[in-house]
């Protein structure tokens, strides 16, 4: 496939390789924000490649992963409801929240279909005009002017059954609250690829800029990880801290502006909890007044006990790259991709998937 | 979740875009690139085009890796 296998030569994958372990005079650890980067690099054995001074740290680029435990028992007691059908990305289906997941309200009988695109989910709603239909909304700015473009539509074509549960979150803020924390080291960040691709790199400024911490955006094809990698261990050696642009065949500095006009048609900024990493200012994005008769939580107001997660699963220390998936003590023994306590094993993203699916030896 | 394919553009009608994904022929929205041109490539995010892909651009950047001694 073009823009897939020439990005994937090995030769060039050694050659770059042998250039990495140029940088042998110091330790790196470098965090790959996004879920996507943290399959490829596992699924391709990336790792394993690395010499013993460059730490791969999983950050929490992976949406379900950070949803909250009370944002994951809404939407269980949305799909509850008999009047309702929910549609959501796969991902979501097997989240355990407090007492149930979607997968098992399914079972009870829930109305709860897997859709690939939110415009599959406005034309469940103008199918099913005595029905309400939720959409659960998902993920970061990279899917966000998605949402943001269906709900438009829905108010063009007065689709009134159609609803979304915004769970939205943004990446830099969350950068920001991890170097704020101070909880683990990072000398370097892999930024995500399609993120970047709307909010663009100059995004990413302030964290190069404020925190001194280098970052470059990386497409996610095995060649483009290690050049990323290999572009921030000369940053590091050079002591610069900028943003670069390693996938510039695709990312702007300026970003997608018809990408980003949408967003901010729809959606504010607002304070959000992030699984692990607590509550993050401005980090959210909820509807704007003008759009709020699309928000399912307003509509069917969700009730919930309180929720609670398993205290043993490791999932928020993995989130935020203080604990690897092997010192969680559910990992393996007894939580699985078949039997799931926390999203991380759930999300085909999650890190203590990868760890699980393709980990083998790595501690 | 933030996946994005590289796809062809075959054919423009408004928004829509037919588009040739790994061989596979989907329907993607396209509001959101300007100027997009059959033959253009771009990466579908959940059925929607997000950016184009820079075919020089592409070029450029497997040129500095082929270089790289």
């Amino acid at each position: 496939m073009k823009f897939v296998d020439e990005f994937r030569d090995r030769v060039i994958a050694e050659r770059i390789i042998k250039k990495i372990e140029g940088f042998a005079s110091f330790k790196a650890n470098l965090m790959e924000v996004c879920g996507t980067h943290t399959m490829v690099i596992f699924k391709q054995g990336l790792k394993g490649m690395l010499p013993k001074n460059v730490n791969l740290l999983s950050g929490p680029g992976c949406p379900v992963c950070v949803t909250s435990q009370e944002d994951i028992d809404k939407a269980i007691a949305l799909a509850r409801d008999k009047k309702v059908i929910i549609t959501t990305f796969g991902d979501m289906m097997r989240v355990p929240g407090t007492d149930s997941s979607l997968e098992e309200e399914k079972g009870n009988g829930a109305d709860v279909r897997v859709i690939y695109s939110p415009s599959e989910a406005l034309k469940i709603a103008k199918q099913n005009s005595a029905k309400s239909v939720i959409f659960l909304a998902v993920g970061f700015e990279t899917t966000s002017p998605l949402i943001a473009a269906s709900l438009l539509d829905a108010r063009k074509e007065k689709i009134e059954n159609f609803y979304i549960f915004s769970s939205h979150k943004l990446i830099p803020p969350a950068m920001k609250a991890l170097l704020d924390s101070k909880e683990v080291k990072i000398d370097g960040f892999i930024c995500p690829g399609h993120v970047s691709v709307i909010i663009g790199g100059n995004a990413y400024r302030f964290i190069a800029e404020k925190y001194n911490a280098p970052c470059v955006i990386t497409g996610f094809e095995p060649l483009d990880v290690l050049q990323s990698i290999h572009m921030l261990l000369k940053q590091i050696e050079e002591n610069r801290a900028e943003v670069e642009i390693e996938y510039f065949r695709a990312v702007h500095p300026q970003g997608n502006r018809i990408a980003q006009e949408l967003i901010s048609e729809v959606f504010e900024p607002c304070d959000v909890r992030w699984r692990g990493l607590g509550t993050i200012p401005k980090s959210g994005q909820k509807l704007k007044k003008e759009f709020s008769d699309f928000d399912a939580e307003k509509e069917f107001r969700p009730k919930i006990k309180k929720s609670k997660e398993n205290p043993d699963c490791a999932c928020g220390e993995v989130l935020r790259g203080v604990k690897r998936p092997t010192q969680c003590k559910l990992f393996r023994r007894i939580c699985n991709p078949e039997k799931p306590y926390g999203p991380c094993m759930v999300s085909s993203e999650g890190t203590c998937a990868a760890y699980y699916k393709y980990g083998g030896g790595l501690a | 979740m933030c996946l994005a394919i590289p796809a062809k553009i075959l054919k423009i009608e408004n928004n829509l875009a037919q588009v040739d994904m790994a061989g596979v022929k989907r329907q993607a929205d396209i509001r959101m690139i300007s100027n997009i041109k059959v033959g253009e490539y771009v990466l579908i995010h959940a059925g929607f085009a997000i950016e184009k892909i820079g075919e020089k651009e592409a070029e450029e950047t497997l040129q500095l890796l082929r270089e790289m001694v």
